[in-house]
């Protein structure tokens, strides 16, 4: 039952395209510069939190468009901008964003930028207008602009694909994704475990910019999405011939986990990789009973608690996490996912194979799904739900008090999360499934005092 | 003298720039900008290096969206509605402060402007948006439309598309024109939220009632106590208002404020459009400015004698508290980085306080308030009752000029007003206090409260010393080497 494409939005929770600042921010020792109004970089701080990386917004160079460069345009400004920028501020790698007022009245942004790239200067320009489009896809664009005019300028042809035990790994997108540093983590530690080199990108984990730039080395690419960042292993696969392998959710607990390791093992054999598979199956089994272990323990609890436990969710996030977490929270736990809501603005041509995967969790029930960004419409939804027993909602800070008005438990676990803090915490993965279960049930039995 | 810039009949208010002379640049003395400013020859500069700066359409939502009965709609990307959700958390957090025992949730919606739409107008679809607000935020008393960039550039005609609104769903359905690039001095997004209000919601009086005006933050009631003994109770604007407390603020019997930055437009309207006095003078931080708020506001109410009560009693209980910190932070260093009234009534408190401020990084500068009464400039009260301060620099949050300038001063404290400044203080070593709360260090008591946690900031070093042994600095060498003023073009300095 969703309503008009791009039509009014409450509760928004996501941002607009030049929320992709957080892409290059994520990256160690990489700069944003921002061509646009004064306000675009609050908008993120306020939204995500005031976290940021190596430069974070009150950081990032802006040139902070006036009346003035409304009418004759921006460029000069900007120009002298991006030279005492890489005077004053430290960095790798510059990227320049725009904003709706240089995308508008049209300022040429890329031909700036190139005067400082044909100096040697490792800067590039990405428009990320915010009419344009989600920060969920302008993520992509920032990275293809990236690997465009920064990697595959250095790129030596040689040496394409030149690493067979290697992948590159998109995942999390930073920010966006609040867990997106401790789940970064967990993918690149399975998949060492499986005997993989992986260029995970983003966060403390990446070896920054010099990783960025053995991106085409790489033998085959990770996809963990069901929508966004696909346009970035497509278009390395026309760039280096590199395939892909895409996991369509977020992979958490034993199940999921075991399942993403395996896709990836398979597509390791398709494209010769070389890996030891009996040293990858150890892994898989050693990480596997060591988790039953731990929800062999917690299955007397789950069992046994008298005084109320969550026996259904409503998940409000976005696809991928919907669908893991349904995934997760049915086999892993026993708690029903019923009605869900992904509030990721999916493009409507993805929406069937994400339909399709969650129906997929279950033979015995149907899941209903519904896609709608209008947030605060799911809520009136929701309000018009009811079920028997104790429920659950899963969603960002502004659901708190729909769970309370409900009597339902909550997780915070989408942005804005004004009430969590995300420093290591991953869902993802063996150790995730279980991080999930603590919270899910510490938050539960908070509620007994 | 009369008021320019104040004209109701206009949809738009003109920003600080334009109307009363604000820079947000400066470096210099504060005794020279105070002398300046009022031979009227302070000049803006540009900067050939920027950073992110704030924006007018957040301060615009900050007085709209904590509106106990209102819907807020941000006409634009859903970008420029991004972070307003905080206001959310403020309204909740804060409610118990205010006595509203039920914070609702805020409603607070995107037109989500499209490419399509920059191209064929938004002006369909902030007429759909305004409709669903009205229904789905269950009929508020007001709906706030805020522009943004987009739509200004574009042109959406925001002003009749809501009158039209209006006359169809019934309930006032105020335009303001806070777009972003419009004002470097981001406060110009206050001016325009309450030239929205002054305009659609404040209704001419129809009789003196028993309440004061308080144009403010968020911030604890302070003022309920203070006004007791004169029989007024005060009237909170904006936030925690209702849209039927705003309607009645003209009834008031005079206006007061706790930042002039905030509430200099809207004292000024009240006062000239709707005949409530203001209290002039500037906002009560430490004891000398105290004491001649209260006088002046004993003046306007016409109760000399019941201030001259208060404040007797206060010195009575206070002086010796006050006197026992003076001495505990006799000889620190401070530096401040605020927004610019509110800077001025920490240098006050501070130097009360006994400590030396070492400089200041103060968001920008109105030349004069609205009131244009010289009574209303607490940076001059500042330099006549403490004296000078030398490196008084006037920096719209360029974090680059303020590390520069840190790294210099060493301060002994670093006291800061705005999210993302401290760090910096921890990233050098430097203890760092910031406290929410603007009421906080007003009049005696709060020269007492806000000197122990003064104290105890000082004490507690042990976390910055720390962090400081490990701390990320995005900072070229060479930046530290420079002038802090490397790029400021011309002018501005002296």
């Amino acid at each position: 039952m969703s309503k008009q494409e791009a039509g009014v939005i409450e509760q928004g929770r996501y941002t607009c395209a030049i929320g992709a600042l957080e892409t290059v921010a994520a990256i160690p020792h990489a700069m944003p510069i921002l061509h646009s109004g004064p306000g675009c970089g609050e908008m993120q701080q306020g939204f995500f939190g005031n976290v940021g990386g190596y430069a974070d917004v009150n950081t990032t160079p802006c040139t902070n468009f006036t009346e003035r460069e409304v009418v004759f345009g921006g460029v000069d400004r900007l120009r002298e901008n991006i030279a005492n920028a890489s005077k004053v501020l430290d960095s790798d790698l510059q990227v320049v964003l725009t904003g709706c007022t240089a995308g508008i009245v049209g300022d040429d942004v890329e031909s700036v930028v190139e005067e400082f790239r044909e100096q040697g200067q490792p800067i590039v320009s990405v428009e990320t207008p915010g009419f344009k489009s989600s920060n969920f896809e302008a993520h992509s664009v920032v990275v293809n602009a990236i690997i465009d005019q920064y990697v595959d300028a250095t790129a030596n042809d040689a040496t394409v694909r030149s690493e067979r035990a290697c992948v590159n790994l998109f995942a999390s997108i930073p920010m966006q994704d609040p867990l997106w540093k401790g789940n970064l983590r967990e993918y690149k530690r399975l998949l060492e475990g499986i005997g993989l080199k992986v260029h995970v990108l983003f966060g403390m984990e990446s070896a920054g910019v010099a990783e960025w730039r053995q991106i085409p080395q790489a033998n085959f690419n990770v996809l963990v999405s069901p929508w966004y960042g696909l346009p970035i292993v497509r278009h390395l696969e026309q760039l280096y011939g590199q395939p892909f392998v895409q996991f369509p959710h977020v992979p958490i607990g034993a199940n999921e986990a075991e399942a993403f390791l395996r896709s990836v093992l398979d597509a390791a054999q398709d494209n010769d990789a070389g890996l030891d598979l009996d040293a990858a199956e150890h892994f898989i089994t050693c990480e596997r009973a060591s988790y039953y272990e731990a929800l062999d323990t917690l299955a007397v609890f789950l069992l046994e608690f008298r005084y109320g436990l969550p026996v259904f969710a409503h998940i409000i996030h976005d696809a991928g996490y919907v669908v893991g977490m349904s995934r997760f929270l049915l086999h892993e736990t026993g708690i029903v996912p019923t009605e869900q809501f992904v509030v990721d603005g999916t493009p409507k041509r993805f929406q069937g194979a994400i339909r399709a995967d969650l129906a997929a969790t279950s033979d015995k029930r149907t899941i209903p799904l519904t896609f709608e960004p209008d947030a605060g419409h799911v809520q009136d939804l929701i309000r018009d739900i009811t079920h028997e027993g104790r429920g659950l909602v899963i969603g960002s800070g502004w659901d708190r008090e729909l769970a309370r008005e409900k009597g339902y438990d909550f997780l915070s676990a989408a942005v804005p999360s004004p009430y969590r803090l995300n420093l290591t915490t991953n869902y993802v993965g063996f150790t995730g499934g279980l991080r999930l279960i603590e919270d899910v049930y510490n938050g539960v039995l908070a509620t007994y005092r | 003298m009369p008021a320019q810039g104040i004209n109701l009949e206009l949809a738009a208010v003109p920003v600080r720039e334009v109307r009363i002379n604000s820079v947000t640049s400066y470096q210099g003395s504060a005794a020279d900008l105070v002398h300046d400013a009022r031979q009227g020859c302070v000049k803006d500069s540009g900067r050939s290096f920027s950073q992110c700066l704030g924006c007018s359409t957040t301060k615009a939502a900050c007085m709209t969206v904590l509106i106990q009965d209102g819907a807020v709609i941000s006409h634009g990307p859903v970008g420029c509605s991004s972070c307003l959700s905080g206001y959310d958390f403020t309204y909740r957090v804060n409610a118990p402060l205010r006595g509203v025992k039920h914070p609702t949730t805020r409603h607070i919606y995107s037109t989500n402007l499209k490419e399509t739409d920059t191209v064929y107008g938004g002006g369909a679809k902030l007429a759909r948006t305004i409709r669903e607000a009205y229904e789905r935020s269950g009929h508020p008393h007001a709906i706030f439309v805020l522009t943004t960039c987009a739509a200004g550039i574009i042109g959406d005609d925001v002003e009749s598309i809501c009158s039209e609104a209006e006359e169809r769903i019934g309930v006032p359905v105020v335009a303001i024109f806070c777009e972003g690039f419009r004002s470097k001095v981001w406060t110009s997004g206050f001016d325009a939220a309450y030239h929205g209000i002054a305009r659609k919601l404040i209704k001419p009086a129809r009789e003196r009632r028993d309440f004061v005006n308080v144009i403010n933050f968020w911030g604890s009631d302070v003022f309920g106590k203070w006004l007791e003994p004169f029989g007024v109770k005060p009237n909170y604007i904006t936030p925690y208002s209702t849209v039927n407390t705003l309607e009645h603020a003209s009834e008031a019997r005079a206006t007061i404020q706790a930042c002039s930055s905030l509430g200099s437009y809207l004292g000024a309207v009240l006062e000239q459009d709707f005949g409530v006095p203001e209290v002039q003078t500037a906002p009560p931080y430490g004891i000398r400015q105290t004491e001649r708020w209260f006088e002046e506001l004993g003046r306007i109410l016409g109760q000399p004698d019941v201030a001259a009560r208060v404040v007797e009693e206060r010195r009575e209980r206070y002086l010796p508290q006050i006197e026992e910190l003076r001495h505990q932070l006799a000889g620190k260093r401070a530096y401040v980085a605020a927004g610019a009234s509110h800077g001025h009534a920490l240098i006050a408190v501070l130097r009360e306080l006994g400590l030396d401020v070492a400089g200041t990084f103060i968001f920008h500068h109105d030349v004069t308030y609205d009131n244009h009464n010289t009574e209303a400039d607490l940076l001059g009260h500042d330099v006549s009752d403490y004296g000078d301060i030398p490196h008084y620099n006037v920096c719209n949050k360029q974090e680059y000029e303020l590390v520069n300038m840190l790294s210099r001063l060493r301060p002994d404290v670093f006291i800061a007003r705005h999210g993302g400044m401290t760090l910096w203080g921890a990233r050098f070593g430097i203890p760092t206090l910031l406290i929410g709360d603007e009421h906080y260090m007003m009049g005696y008591e709060g020269l007492v409260r806000y000197g122990r946690r003064l104290v105890e900031t000082v004490e507690n070093d042990e976390f910055v010393e720390n962090l400081s042994q490990h701390a990320i600095n995005p900072y070229t060498k060479w930046w530290y080497e420079q002038p802090t003023d490397t790029f400021l073009k011309g002018g501005a300095s002296r």
